[in-house]
């Protein structure tokens, strides 16, 4: 296989693959999407068990799909239609797990050098001290990994994956259990690193912490189907599945059923279950009785002792508190108005106004913090 | 001292042909999705249960100048192999083989299969990945199956008893001379040649459990330990 002195591309990533699972026990799993991942990092998001690591070894090789085409690099590797599947070896897809899998009996820079086969000393040589100066691991070499520190044994992970030059880089929470500082300044590094190369680099996660640090692109997937795609703030602040919205952290997700169309003023309004209260929402897919799901984050609501006039929002709730809990600089404010809502606060707001359990108060929804959600 | 040499020499070549038999038949027993693997796995094993008796018995048909080792062997080297010393390691090689084979199976299981994965996509083939991942972090089983195999071919009787018969200097062994000397009430002599096998065999197991121990703790977790085979 040649590693060396392969030319950098910048082409895309295309990846269609259709793969049925029915493990024993299990409900049936199908995998079927079809992405085009171009340079730079693109974020694929998703709940546990959505299939996201299952498509990322389906590009790997490391798993078959039963139909479908991987393209990378302008190479096709997989094709079910001509029979072409490249076994991973050949591919030059760089895959860092979750767990990194770094050889436990090697040294870091053996690690480093493991896919470096058959070059000549002194240009490995080379390439190990450029990339471990890249990423900032240059005293570790003669460390085992069991010596080395969380952060820098991920360092160590992309290095060995990044120094064969290869056409896509594929993470699966490669940086899940760091620190967002720790982790801010690897994903710099892992930049710096692809602003030269420009190559595909697929980043797996399931917290929306990282979608906000790293996104420039998102890929929202779930029950092995694609349901969203574009930039962290399309994806997540509107989400349109229920699954999704639960992930984005929207805490307020509410059952209701539409009252009426209201296509001129781009609104709809809802009853929600259970209770009398009537909101407005954004225009969507639906009819009068249509059931349908409102998701509100519960940052977004405003809250109010007095009846509240003369507002923009078109949404003013009478409720009571039922309960206010402390969480550290956060005061969670559970309040009842025929359903519950979830209100969040800081602590000043809640002293200012003297808020307290069974105190009577007015929620303000704005319409478009009202986001419809698919089941 | 003829039976002790003979012993060592017989385990030597035992232990040597196991590991170099044992490490691709482990490695295809551990990696194989065949279907049909259990049938081998259960082959493998058979020594474990079988008597000695039993194994010598059909090995010693085999062996003989009508059985196909037998004819088989006259061809090629131009004499039969029953009471002979190759015959000896023949049937001493089926005998140890689940002390070998099972340890190494033990071993590879044991190595985590995301570290084949990241050797496959860091471009490595079958045989690197072998080389460099699954072999140096078998280590303690690897020592396991050799000291094994040498030490239950040192101390086994019914087998060689069967297929070997009792040939000074060709096929009489300690745990034969042993039991001659017994048979001729030289309690002092069988006494010596008891002493010197129980000495190996403690030497062997002290070895075995302190190289678990030191490279365990390496490569950061225990493996094999004899009495925990499946």
């Amino acid at each position: 296989m040649d590693t060396v002195g392969g030319e950098v591309n910048t082409s895309m990533l295309t990846a269609c693959v259709k793969l049925q699972r029915s493990p024993a026990g299990s409900v049936p799993f199908l995998l079927d999407v079809a992405l085009q991942i171009p340079a730079g990092i693109t974020i694929l998001f998703g709940p546990s068990g959505a299939g996201k690591s299952t498509l990322l070894d389906c590009i790997a090789g490391l798993a078959h799909p039963d139909a479908g085409r991987i393209i990378a690099g302008g190479e096709t590797l997989f094709d079910s239609q001509v029979g072409v599947n490249c076994p991973p070896q050949a591919r030059r897809i760089a895959y860092v797990f979750q767990t990194l899998a770094l050889f436990p009996h090697m040294s870091a820079e053996e690690n480093v050098c493991y896919g470096l086969d058959g070059m000549p000393q002194q240009e490995r040589a080379a390439r190990v001290d450029e990339i471990l100066k890249a990423f900032r691991v240059e005293k570790l070499r003669t460390r085992k990994p069991a010596e080395i520190s969380g952060g820098e044994r991920q360092r160590i992970a992309l290095a060995r994956s990044l120094i064969t030059q290869p056409r896509v880089l594929l993470l699966d929470e490669p940086l899940s259990g760091l620190d967002a500082e720790l982790k801010a300044a690897i994903v710099d590094d892992l930049r710096a690193w692809n602003t030269a190369r420009r190559i595909p680099i697929l980043y797996v996660t399931h917290t929306r912490e990282e979608v906000d640090a790293l996104g420039e692109r998102v890929i929202a997937i779930d029950h092995g189907r694609v349901i969203s795609t574009g930039t962290p703030m399309e994806v997540l602040e509107a989400p349109r599945h229920k699954r999704l919205a639960q992930a984005a952290g929207f805490e307020n997700l509410l059952s209701g059923t539409v009252v009426d169309l209201r296509e001129a003023d781009g609104v709809m309004r809802v009853i929600l279950n259970g209770s009398r209260c009537e909101i407005e929402v954004p225009l969507g897919y639906a009819a009068a009785g249509d059931r349908v799901r409102v998701a509100i984050r519960a940052g977004d609501i405003l809250l109010a002792t007095s009846q509240p006039h003369d507002l923009s929002a078109r949404n003013v709730i009478e409720g009571k508190i039922v309960a206010l809990e402390t969480r550290g600089t956060l005061v969670r404010a559970r309040v009842d108005c025929g359903v519950e809502f979830i209100v969040h606060l800081t602590p000043g707001a809640v002293r200012s106004l003297n808020l307290a359990e069974d105190a009577h108060v007015w929620l303000v929804l704005k319409t478009h913090s009202c986001h419809l959600v698919e089941e | 001292m003829d039976a002790l040499l003979l012993s060592l020499r017989l385990a030597l070549c035992v232990s040597a042909i196991l590991l170099a038999g044992g490490l691709p038949l482990a490695y295809w027993l551990a990696y194989s999705n065949w279907r049909g693997k259990f049938l081998f796995e259960a082959v493998v094993a058979l020594p474990l249960v079988l008597p000695p008796t039993v194994l010598g018995f059909y090995v010693l048909v085999a062996m003989g100048p009508h059985g196909p080792l037998g004819k088989f062997w006259q061809t090629f080297f131009g004499h039969g192999l029953a009471f002979t010393f190759e015959g000896l390691v023949l049937a001493s090689v089926l005998y140890s083989l689940p002390f070998a084979v099972q340890p190494l199976i033990a071993s590879f299981e044991s190595v985590d299969r995301k570290l084949l994965d990241a050797s496959a996509v860091l471009g490595a083939g079958t045989l690197k990945t072998f080389w460099r991942v699954i072999l140096p972090l078998s280590i303690p089983g690897i020592v396991t199956a050799v000291v094994l195999s040498f030490a239950h071919t040192m101390g086994e009787f019914g087998v060689v008893l069967m297929v070997g018969g009792n040939l000074a200097g060709v096929t009489r062994t300690v745990s034969i001379d042993i039991y001659d000397h017994v048979q001729s009430l030289e309690y002092a002599a069988a006494n010596r040649m008891a002493l010197v096998l129980l000495a190996i065999s403690f030497a062997v197991l002290s070895l075995v459990y302190a190289v678990n121990r030191q490279v365990g703790r390496q490569i950061g977790r225990r493996l094999w330990t004899p009495w925990a085979a499946k």
